[in-house]
């Protein structure tokens, strides 16, 4: 497409670059932008260079944090348990839940050498650390990670790691989603699911 | 099952052409580069979502034009069904069924399956072992679902695998952890793998010879040995000792994507013993052993596409073909030949319906039915 101006097509070019904003989407947000009061795209570009200077992640979760001492030490918590996730958003949703009372530990990524991302570009080492620290007194690792392949690769990799150590590892049932109606359930988790089916409980859950 | 109808519009050198087809056979016949191939490739683009020349969709549209579109027809248990695919090289491939549009294009698949049989399937006896991997995956992927998801995670953790040996340089820097992690993942669904196809072959194999003992006259034995590392006792530890010559290599050099299945002609390598018309015999005994395995599996006959079939065979083994087109073992069946008259000749016996048509210049004549 031909813009008016390079400035706009400038700006167009940075804001496509973001998820889920195509060239069209970019546009609009540029007009936008030139319609609102000058303070507005200040605000806005400071908010911006603000979060990106400022935010820090935590040094012992590493999760997003306005320090880097976050508040995952705290004795609100159970801290004997950790539950590894991918990155911050994974730890919203669990904490959305209001079933986990434990700690969290962000490793940043999944292991896939296709990408060039190896174990060591993950927060793995630091995950040792904290099971080794005797302070902590970690008893248990629940692995929170996606079910794709790579989530699975970099799951089996941590448990092989972990095991050593001494520590209890657990990992995220999956199966049929509750409220779900089986027939429309995807193949290959409702076949698992007859699989790997578990013993009634009169009792409940 | 049958295609009643086939509307192509830009696709490879037509620009807009209908065709009505009879209900059990159908002939193409015409002068060489006219497009009877196409006719065939369109209609296994139907059914599959893809070329059968393993080209981009980028190559299928005729030259100058912006997108192509193939329409059919299917009848199916009494019921008619609009199969439609569209694609234009910015968008993404469309297949719609009675104006619905599939959300995953695999979920189409195998719904009108259909089976060619291509001067190209020599390869599969004097190519490389990946021609014959390819063919049988193929039809085990189209009777077990669990088979192609199994296929697809072992060669995910294979190209891992890979770029991670790619990556190391010597044993030293190599994390053990990670490359044992892969081995795993190889390990487990390579053994599924192995189970489907030994199982496959097993079941294979006695069509296979029985309908190439009918189409050679009891001339000649064929035999399928199947060959894989996993055959050995214990693939674990083959892995943990090729790792060295892997690292070198910079890649995996065991497994079951190095399968390959040894086929024999009254003892000797079909792939060097074979005559062109023994192995066309091969391919079309192959080929209908796999019509009558998806049969078996999915209750209806496969449509049979058969290009240039009776090219290399003699007439005794044309005549066994015929034999089994005349006894019905066939549903519907589109044929294609440069010589209309050998085609005439060859069908005139049967009794079955039969429409024979002429293309031309883009355009077709009916010339009997």
């Amino acid at each position: 497409m031909e813009y008016p101006t390079i400035l706009i097509e400038n700006a167009v070019n940075e804001i496509s670059k973001l998820p889920g904003i195509g060239k069209k989407s970019a546009l609009r947000v540029v007009l936008k932008l030139l319609k609102e009061k000058p303070e507005f795209t200040d605000s806005l570009a400071e908010a911006v260079q603000k979060l990106r200077n400022e935010t820090k992640y935590c040094r012992i979760c590493h999760m997003i944090n306005d320090t880097e001492d976050c508040t995952c030490i705290t004795p609100r918590r159970d801290t004997s348990v950790i539950c590894v996730v991918e990155d911050t958003p994974d730890i919203m949703a669990i904490q959305h839940t209001a079933q986990y009372n434990g700690l969290f530990h962000v490793i940043g990524g999944l292991i896939s050498p296709i990408d060039g991302i190896g174990p060591d570009d993950l927060n793995i080492q630091s995950l040792i650390d904290r099971i080794q620290n005797a302070e902590y007194n970690v008893k248990e690792i629940i692995l929170a990670l996606s079910t794709n392949m790579e989530g699975d690769t970099t799951a089996f990799y941590l448990a092989k790691k972990l095991k050593p150590l001494n520590v209890k590892i657990s990992t995220i049932a999956r199966g049929i989603p509750i409220g779900g109606e089986l027939e429309f359930a995807d193949e290959i988790t409702l076949g698992r699911s007859i699989v790997k089916r578990i013993s009634y409980d009169l009792n409940g859950d | 099952m049958y295609l009643e109808t086939l509307r192509l519009i830009n696709f490879k050198n037509y620009q807009n052409i209908e065709f009505k087809f009879n209900e059990e056979i159908n002939c193409l016949v015409g002068e060489n580069g006219v497009g009877k191939t196409n006719v065939l490739d369109a209609i296994y683009y139907l059914s599959l979502a893809k070329s059968s020349f393993n080209t981009s969709d980028n190559q299928i549209i005729r030259h100058g034009e912006s997108h192509f579109s193939i329409l059919g027809k299917f009848q199916k248990d009494d019921k008619f069904f609009d199969v439609k695919c569209k694609s234009a090289p910015n968008n993404k491939k469309s297949i719609s069924i009675n104006d619905k549009e599939y959300e995953r294009i695999r979920d189409h698949i195998g719904s009108f399956p259909v089976v060619l049989i291509s001067p190209n399937d020599t390869d599969i006896i004097r190519g490389i072992g990946e021609n014959r991997r390819k063919f049988v995956d193929g039809v085990i992927a189209q009777i077990d679902r669990d088979y192609l998801n199994n296929l697809l995670q072992y060669n995910h953790a294979l190209k891992q695998r890979n770029s991670l040996l790619k990556h190391t340089e010597n044993i030293s820097q190599l994390d053990h952890d990670l490359i044992e992690t892969f081995d795993q993942s190889l390990l487990n669904t390579g053994k599924q793998i192995h189970a489907f196809r030994r199982k496959f072959i097993d079941r294979f194999l006695p069509v296979l010879q029985r309908l190439y003992s009918d189409i050679s006259d009891h001339k000649e034995i064929i035999e399928i040995h199947y060959r894989s590392d996993m055959e050995d006792a214990d693939f674990e530890k083959l892995l943990k000792e090729t790792l060295h010559k892997d690292i070198l290599l910079n890649r995996t050099s065991t497994g079951i994507h190095r399968d390959d299945y040894l086929i024999k002609i009254d003892g000797y390598p079909m792939k060097k013993f074979a005559s062109q018309g023994q192995q066309k015999s091969l391919i079309v005994s192959l080929k209908i052993a796999q019509f009558e395995i998806m049969r078996e599996e999915s209750g209806f006959k496969p449509i049979l596409l058969m290009d240039d079939v009776f090219d290399k065979l003699d007439d005794h083994r044309i005549a066994k073909i015929m034999n089994l087109v005349a006894g019905h073992t066939f549903g519907q069946i589109f044929v294609t030949d440069a010589r209309p008259e050998r085609t005439l000749s060859i069908f005139e016996s049967i009794d079955s319906g039969i429409n024979i048509y002429q293309i031309h210049e883009g355009k077709t004549e009916l010339l009997s039915s």
